[in-house]
């Protein structure tokens, strides 16, 4: 064979890439890469007809170029000139450049169909091939409109080339893959299936390719194809190892054709005819057989080929699961590979054996292997391989290893990858439900999970061992003294505060006569939590203490106190503010009688499928590679549990306070109510009160029940209705040289407005609620696909300084998704945070940025003052620097009220008879950052004879009065 | 359905020397796609197998001296038969190209598309045998 030198035929080319090679810098290359295009340019234009080897070098570089990431934005009238040439490398050179370059809806589809038509009828094999695997490459409707038919009749024609078969066989493939519609198999299917019987080795594996997709979309048309399969497989495992000469890879006969032929008869039941499934179970005894006996080869490539059509041959055994000897000796061979020196065998070992323990058949054997499984967990370097062996454990779990398996894996979570922790958490909250004998042990693996990967713990599984908690009364004495001891340390993850203030608060009865968990004490344990945590969770502590003043009247003095305190009546949020002002009250006029009844312990939930469970199954990896795909990936066995871990934030993201979590999901879709109109009044249902983890419309049925007052009925997300959906985290916006992009701002309604519709183009429609409090806030971005369409690879991300993240990667036509922001403003800021979203509609990717209207004034607290506190505080603000005014023309018609609905939406106490012009207007507040608080004064003074305006902010820092100036003075 | 979605071949420092696609990327998308590759790819050792998840899907990938060959399959494909896939590709370039270097692949860029499609067609296999492939090969050449 001559070899082949660089660049031979193509002088030119050689040069050219040489020269490239040669750049030095990145401008260089583009400086040369010009010259070349100008060059080309010229000769393309010029007067001089080019010959066929000028055009081909030509064309060869704009593809070179191309390939480098340059755009082209000529040449393909030559490359399509080269396709009707006589000469083979000038149609290949053509026909490469039309695959890689040329989109569907080129203007020049019909020259290039008719070129390929031309040689699909040339008879030329060499020909034919070429336009066969530019049809297979680009795929497009319009090819296949033009050849869906010619391409079976070249397929299965008595006269057609071996070579010629394999390509019009895949090439068929392909067209089917797009345009399913356009390929009718009807007449040819007997012949296509015939092809399983062709001589040519080749013809035989691209039929099979071509078969395994036809019979997976329509079985009945091609079980014909599986006794041929059988007895081609037959043929090919009894041959001796040198029979199929050509087809011998490594002393491995055919072992791809094997392969497919194995993936072909998984699309199928065991064969029905006594006589094929007998041959067929001879092949596989035949397979496993072979795995025994010594290698044939030391080299990688004959163990690798082997064992490619051995794990195929247990994929069949296992998707047949109906011979019990198979089973059992697919385990026994696995077996001995999870201990092989090669990491790959152990890992799809651990891989294929997790869908053989869920076969009744192999469970026990697979058993068997446990020891060699935690040690896998214990000792493999690769993540991947550990990951494998947690899923395996999983799988093999029943009542009688569930212990040691749940103690392996929390061992094992201690040190686990970030990446799968919060998986294992769920797996063994799962297992620790499912093979719980005894609660007790339950509730102690449920705390545990807490305490070492409290972040990774979903509420889910912290809802879920409340519910168990609520609906087995032989637990509820151990679970209080058991979160009683574990409050007693001295840093414990917010989930175990969230537990025991529930727990306490039903429970904490059961061990009130011990003196050393006495009401009061237990009461002081739980109040020594509250400052601590958040907003949620302490309204959670709120009402267990309601709860507490029910269960011990002793304690309820101390408790009124506490809800008494300003902290609690005047807290800034409403929901923490409500509980107080609610429970105070409700202790003080209700009587026992009426406490004891509105207070009474919850009643048992019902029961239901863990929704841990559901989560785990729900859950997906963060991103597809092309979304349409994702109906073609197969499940892995459900006892297996595909789930591939999606990013959470690690442990020291969280607890930073300059971080911000977001939370995506997408709720369910409500069928009717395409728009994000309807959807909001849907969902205003669900906000009234701050319902900080409610992340849907779906009610909340587990919390909030007929009957009594349910205190803990704005826990949020349900149970049940809760999507995948991450914490991602991203810096704040306070950061003062943020880059500017160049985007249209928000409409500046939404300074003194928290909700409505922020954007809106054709397809999308991107809604806004929001509420702030101090100096935190929360916003719910509502994202409505307009279109019937599907948005695919979605994705939202907020950038405050250069932190991106990923969103739920679809929306549905007609559906919405909502995303929740966290924001915290850390000091004071101008710019604000951009809301980046990217989504492929129909084949274009769509690009939206619009800044996110959060700005200084949302961290506006209102004063009341009185008109001598008010001018005080003017006067000791009289800094030069401290005051900002602003004369300007009033754009809007000057009327009071709306102005007054303007100053009160932008965040300050209007102040009357505070000034002593009626007409002027006077508003106070304090501006909450997490560092300060800035005290600000305003000042409207309006003159509605010049239709002016004159603005005056004072305020403790020159910044913020400026800022808030300069957004005040747009609204009027 | 399973097929290959796409083959790569990068070098160590990220530079592609194939990209062959079988289904259709935005040209934004790919580049992300072969950056992704890379960094999931370089960072293995020999101690790692020769298989990692990536999105929904998987890369098979095996090193040759200082060049990654990568398959993308889906999750469920058989791993061992694309990692001798690509055992059978290489040694049909190395044949074809008496000893091949990294330098053939870039001066012979259209050249190595022809060897794709021989071997490879739609995603999937279309001809595992080296002896017919590098005899369609030589006649190819033969009409140069």
């Amino acid at each position: 064979m001559p070899a082949v030198s660089k660049g031979d035929g193509m002088r030119g080319l050689a040069v050219f890439i040489s020269d490239i090679r040669n750049c030095k810098s990145k401008e260089a290359e583009i400086k040369r890469i010009n010259k070349e295009l100008a060059n080309i340019r010229s000769k393309f234009k010029g007067d001089k007809a080019l010959d066929g080897y000028s055009k081909k070098k030509y064309v060869c570089k704009l593809l070179f170029i191309f390939l480098l990431g340059h755009d082209i934005d000529f040449g393909h009238m030559e490359a399509v000139n080269l396709l009707s040439s006589n000469k083979y490398t000038e149609k290949q050179i053509g026909y490469l450049f039309i695959s890689v370059l040329v989109n569907s809806n080129s203007d020049l589809i019909s020259l290039i169909n008719n070129a390929i038509k031309n040689d699909l009828s040339s008879r030329n094999p060499t020909f034919m091939n070429l336009a066969l695997h530019c049809i297979a490459n680009v795929g497009s409707r319009e090819m296949a409109e033009a050849f869906a038919a010619e391409v079976p009749r070249i397929l299965v024609a008595g006269d057609t080339m071996d070579s010629v078969k394999q390509s019009a066989a895949l090439c068929l493939l392909r067209l089917n893959r797009t345009s399913p519609d356009l390929v009718l198999m009807g007449e040819w299917t007997a012949r296509v299936v015939h092809l399983l019987n062709d001589q040519h080795l080749g013809v035989v594996t691209a039929a099979t390719s071509l078969i395994t997709t036809l019979a997976q979309k329509s079985p009945e048309d091609f079980k014909t194809s599986v006794s041929l399969a059988v007895a081609r497989l037959s043929r090919i495992v009894s041959s001796a190892s040198t029979d199929l000469q050509d087809y011998t890879y490594y002393f491995v006969a055919a072992p791809w054709l094997s392969v497919k032929l194995l993936r072909l008869l998984q699309c199928y039941p065991p064969p029905e005819d006594g006589a094929i499934r007998g041959r067929l179970t001879e092949c596989l005894e035949t397979i496993l057989n072979k795995a025994q006996e010594p290698p044939k080869s030391k080299k990688v490539q004959h163990s690798n080929a082997k064992n490619a059509v051995l794990f195929e041959a247990i994929s069949l055994i296992i998707h047949h699961d109906s011979e019990p000897t198979l089973l059992v000796r697919a385990c026994n061979q696995l077996g001995q590979f999870l201990q092989h020196r090669e990491t790959n065998l152990r890992y799809l070992a651990l891989e294929s054996m997790c869908t053989l323990a869920s076969s009744e058949f192999s469970h026990e054997a697979v058993k068997t292997h446990i020891e060699t499984v935690i040690n896998a967990l214990k000792s493999e370097r690769d993540v991947s391989v550990r990951q494998r062996a947690v899923d395996l454990l999983y799988a093999m779990c029943d009542r009688s290893n569930a212990k040691q398996i749940v103690a392996e894996m929390l061992s094992y979570l201690e040190t686990a990858d970030y990446s799968i922790r919060e998986e294992i958490v769920l797996k063994v909250a799962i297992l620790a439900e499912k093979y719980a004998v005894d609660y007790t042990w339950y509730v102690d693996t449920i705390l545990n999970l807490i305490r070492f990967a409290g972040d990774y713990v979903s509420d889910e599984v912290w809802y879920r061992v409340i519910q168990i908690v609520i609906n087995r009364d032989e637990v509820q004495g151990y679970a209080a003294k058991t979160v009683f001891e574990a409050l007693q340390a001295p840093a414990c993850h917010e989930n175990l505060v969230k537990v025991g203030g529930y727990i306490l608060g039903e429970f904490g009865n059961l061990i009130a006569g011990d003196s050393r968990s006495s009401p009061l004490i237990q009461f002081d344990l739980l109040h020594s939590k509250f400052h601590l945590c958040s907003v949620p969770t302490r309204a959670l502590l709120l009402s267990a203490y309601i709860k507490f003043i029910n269960l011990f009247p002793e304690v309820k003095g101390t408790i009124q106190e506490v809800l008494r305190s300003d902290s609690q009546l005047r807290n800034a949020d409403v929901e923490l503010q409500q509980r107080a002002v609610e429970y105070l009250r409700l202790s003080s006029i209700a009587s026992t009688d009426i406490l004891a009844t509105v207070l009474e312990e919850m009643p048992p939930f019902p029961e239901r499928e863990s929704s841990i469970l559901a989560k785990l199954k729900r859950k997906k990896g963060p991103g597809n590679l092309h979304p349409d795909l994702d109906e073609n990936r197969k499940e892995r066995s459900a006892n297996g549990g595909t789930v591939a871990a999606s990013p959470t934030p690690s442990t020291d993201l969280l607890g930073l306070g300059s971080t911000i979590t977001t939370q995506n999901s997408a709720p369910p879709a409500s069928k009717g109510t395409s728009l994000l109109v309807d959807v909001f009044s849907e969902n205003i249902a669900a906000f009234p009160v701050e319902t900080p983890v409610a992340v849907g419309p779906v009610a909340d049925e587990n919390f909030s029940r007929e009957g009594g007052l349910h205190p803990y009925c704005t826990l949020g997300d349900s149970f049940v209705g809760i999507q995948s959906w991450q914490s991602i985290q991203f810096i704040n916006p306070k950061i003062p040289d943020m880059r500017c992009l160049p985007l249209a701002p928000f409409p500046s309604r939404f300074v003194c407005k928290n909700n409505g519709v922020l954007y809106e183009n054709q397809l999308l429609q991107i809604g806004l609620k929001s509420e702030f409090r101090q100096n935190l806030g929360r916003m719910y971005v509502f994202f409505g696909n307009k279109t019937s369409t599907q948005f695919m690879n979605f994705a939202a991300s907020v950038v405050c300084q250069d932190t991106l993240q990923p969103a739920d990667p679809t929306v549905d036509g007609g559906a919405q998704l909502q995303q929740i922001l966290n924001i915290e403003c850390m000091s004071d800021f101008v710019d604000a945070p951009v809301l980046n979203i990217q989504f492929r509609y129909g084949g274009t990717l769509q690009n939206v940025a619009v800044k996110l209207p959060i700005t200084l004034n949302k961290f506006f607290q209102p004063t009341e003052m009185t008109s001598q506190d008010f001018f005080q505080r003017w006067k000791q603000l009289g800094a030069p620097q401290q005051e900002v005014q602003k004369i300007f023309k009033a754009k809007h018609s000057m009327d009071t009220e709306v102005t007054k609905a303007k100053i009160m939406g932008f965040g300050a106490a209007l102040l009357d008879g505070v000034d002593p012009n009626p007409s002027n207007f006077v508003g106070a507040g304090v501006i909450h950052t997490k560092t300060t608080q800035v005290g600000c004064l305003l000042r409207l003074e309006p003159n509605t004879q010049a239709q002016m305006y004159r603005l005056t902010l004072r305020t403790s820092r020159d910044t913020v009065s400026q800022r808030l100036c300069d957004l005040l003075s747009e609204q009027f | 359905t399973v097929w290959i979605r796409f083959i790569l071949i990068q070098n160590r420092a990220g530079k592609t020397r194939l990209a062959k696609w079988y289904m259709q990327f935005d040209d934004d998308e790919k580049q992300k796609l072969i950056e992704e590759v890379h960094a999931v790819v370089t960072v293995r050792d020999a101690k790692h197998t020769n298989f990692v998840e990536f999105r929904n899907f998987k890369i098979i990938y095996r090193r040759y001296a200082g060049l990654y060959f990568c398959i993308c399959v889906d999750v469920t494909d058989n791993n061992l038969a694309y990692l001798e896939g690509i055992h059978n590709f290489v040694e049909v370039l190395n044949e074809y190209f008496h000893n091949v270097c990294e330098l053939d692949l870039v001066f012979n860029f259209y050249k190595v598309y022809t060897v794709v499609d021989e071997m490879f067609l739609a995603g999937e296999i279309r001809e595992t045998s080296q002896t017919k492939v590098l005899k369609q090969l030589l006649m190819l050449q033969s009409l140069e």
